[in-house]
């Protein structure tokens, strides 16, 4: 399983892309790709958005469903998808949905 | 203090503006990310894990206080409040917003600041033993020397784009507080015995993947010839260093593979065509330069003895700051204080914008305006008179800046690791946290003595590890880390590479094997004299892998 992340041009902001193909900010908002169909479609869509110059530094990543919660198996994806795991008050587990945690 | 000449003053707000059009045109779509990456690294702009980093560069790591609050402004407007200070004495902002960052640099260019040379495969900003000009034990202040280098190597044509990165550092001092053994060029300023001033120079040392200490290739280089023989050694770097492979191109791995004789025999025949030319510095040009550095004129203040004898009777807290953060300046009537960027639990190196904006206020107050960083990412109050400490140590105090622990088990270098690195293999700022909480006592740090710890996320060893009395490693082991420990290290005059104990530690049992390291030196040491270092180098490895690794190797 896998979802494609990159970082927002303009402010570097790490993102995730949605099944409506508007890049997320937060990981559960995520579309999980089941099959190798699925992620060719999303590494295609991610090409084209770093093309017009949207984010950067795109890439498709490992994840598993834990009680339906998409956690990225590298604790690197994971780290992005919550913050630094030093600072609770950074990062988009400060947001008031939190995302999941890191470690 | 240097001030801008109006050359560099045209030069970084030209860089500005230049950059500000390189952003615009790239926010716009009119240059590709492949176009315009290298752009923003000429700039000090990475891309990290969570945002861009902004690394802003402080040549031999001297702040002024107007330059420090411009810093904890630049964290307040563009940043989250913070700002990390590194090893080599630069500062980071990990939260800036790319389309913002061309204002950041345009405040910072405002207060003689900015953030060239702090990557890409150009001379690096030039570091510095924090205590120069105020150490009690120099020959001379080297920073006007570095100052000079750092013009000569400023957008360089001709080492603007050398086979890798290139790192140079100075010491006034035969004690070696800016380590330079770990650089490509040390260079330490001494006198001959005719009393003449010039530079012991040392050649190939790194960090990183092949850590390798520096070579002396030259034990005496008099100080005018420093342009000249420097540039003898980049340019024989830059056409003979290897290109084909960055894990080989560092100058370190030329050096090695050459031998240090054959290298320095190839430096002083392309210097025979140098020196005394065009590159020798003229005294005058010297003394301008040295003029700016000129420390401030300290007038005497004889009453320091006692208010400080007063002091130490009052409060055992400002005792034990005194015999741990304080050191002795040129000027029997003045000290250099150390402020503690470590405090128990809290990320090493980090400090808030209002805990920047009150040093610069103390800095201001009591200590002629002027800041150092050190390598070992702490800040430095080089002139305070005696007779202020208590009350440096009171102000200090209040901002959670004095903790007496310099040069203890918890005044731990670390690296941002996997929390902020986008290199990283693991964390360390978790692990440099975890190993202050579990010696949080300070008397039991005093009385473990002198130890230097190290940690670094990745094998680029941006944390010194290698050169750390013990040293922690983050790997990647299937996905989770793991922490590999080195032992015997040292950044000083008697530099040294660690060595691998054994196996690595997970996150749960890193900690633990820390304090197990610790407790065999504490049974073992003749005395309290005997360092961790020292007993190190009387007893090796041996009875450290027996206290970790001894019933595991005997089950086995
Ligand atoms: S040592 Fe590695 S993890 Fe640490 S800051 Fe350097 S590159 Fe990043």
């Amino acid at each position: 399983m896998k979802v494609l992340t990159a970082n927002r041009l303009f402010d570097g902001e790490a993102v995730w892309l949605a099944a409506d193909h508007s890049w997320a900010e937060t990981l559960p908002a995520a579309h999980v790709a089941h099959d190798e169909a699925d992620e060719e479609r999303l590494a295609a869509h991610g090409k084209l958005s770093a093309a017009r110059n949207e984010v950067v530094d795109v890439e498709l990543i490992d994840v598993q469903l834990v009680d339906g919660a998409i956690v990225p198996l590298r604790l690197r994806e994971r780290i992005r998808a919550a913050g630094p795991t030093v600072r609770g008050d950074l990062g988009k587990q400060a947001r008031a949905v939190p995302a999941l945690a890191a470690a | 203090m240097y001030r801008y000449d109006e050359f560099d003053r045209a030069f970084v707000e030209a860089r500005v503006a230049q950059f500000r059009d390189q952003v615009e045109r790239r926010l716009k779509g009119e240059i590709t990310e492949d176009q315009f990456k290298p752009l923003r690294l000429q700039n000090g702009v990475y891309l990290q894990l969570h945002a861009y980093m902004l690394r802003v560069a402080i040549p031999y790591g001297t702040l002024s206080s107007r330059q420090l609050r411009m810093l904890a402004h630049i964290a307040r407007t563009y940043d989250k409040g913070y700002g990390h200070f590194t090893t080599r004495q630069n500062i980071q902002f990990h939260w800036p917003a790319l389309a913002e960052i061309p204002d950041a640099l345009a405040d910072l260019a405002s207060v003689e600041m900015h953030a060239l040379q702090t990557s890409g495969n150009c001379i690096r900003n030039i570091s510095a033993d924090h205590f120069a000009g105020a150490a009690a034990d120099e020959v001379a202040d080297p920073r006007p020397y570095a100052e000079i280098l750092r013009q000569w190597s400023s957008a360089h044509p001709e080492f603007s784009f050398l086979p890798r990165k290139f790192k140079i550092a100075f010491t006034g001092a035969e004690r070696d507080r800016a380590a330079i053994q770990t650089y490509d060029i040390g260079l330490h300023l001494k006198r001959n015995a005719e009393g003449e001033l010039g530079f012991a120079v040392w050649v190939g040392g790194g960090q990183g993947r092949t850590p390798i200490l520096a070579k002396k290739i030259r034990d005496f280089l008099p100080h005018e010839e420093l342009l000249s023989y420097v540039t003898a050694i980049v340019r024989v770097y830059n056409l003979e260093g290897r290109r084909d492979n960055k894990w080989k191109a560092r100058i370190k791995i030329m050096v090695h593979e050459l031998g240090a004789a054959e290298f320095a025999r190839l430096v002083e025949a392309e210097w025979e065509n140098l020196k005394g030319g065009d590159l020798s510095l003229p005294q005058a040009d010297i003394d301008a330069i040295e003029a700016y550095f000129a420390p401030p004129a300290l007038p005497d203040r004889p009453e320091g003895d006692a208010a400080v004898r007063a002091a130490r009777l009052d409060s055992r807290t400002f005792s034990d700051w005194l015999d741990r953060n304080v050191v002795t300046h040129r000027h029997p009537d003045y000290a250099a204080v150390t402020v503690s960027l470590k405090a128990i639990g809290e990320t090493p190196g980090d400090i808030s914008d209002a805990q920047m904006d009150a040093v610069a206020d103390i800095a201001e107050r009591y200590g002629f305006g002027e800041i150092r960083v050190s390598h070992e990412q702490n800040l430095v109050l080089p002139h305070v008179a005696r007779a202020d400490l208590p009350a440096v140590h009171d102000a200090l105090v209040a901002q959670g800046l004095a903790t007496s622990n310099i040069d203890l088990i918890s005044d731990i270098i670390a690296c941002p690791g996997l929390d902020y690195c986008s290199l990283a293999n693991a964390r360390s700022i978790p692990v440099a946290q975890q190993i202050a909480l579990r010696f949080s006592s300070l008397e039991r740090q005093r009385e473990i003595g002198e130890l230097k710890l190290n940690i670094s996320g990745c094998i680029n060893a941006c944390g010194h590890h290698h050169v750390g009395h013990i040293g922690i490693l983050g790997v990647e082991k299937k996905g989770g880390e793991l922490y590999q420990v080195t032992l015997g290290g040292a950044a000083d005059e008697h530099a040294s590479l660690g060595e691998i104990v054994g196996r690595g530690f997970g996150p749960e049992e890193i900690v633990d094997a820390v304090e197990t390291i610790v407790e065999t030196y504490l049974s073992l040491r003749h005395d309290r004299a005997e360092r961790f270092i020292d007993l190190y180098r009387r007893l090796g490895a041996a009875p450290f892998k027996e206290a970790l690794y001894g019933a595991e190797a005997r089950v086995a």
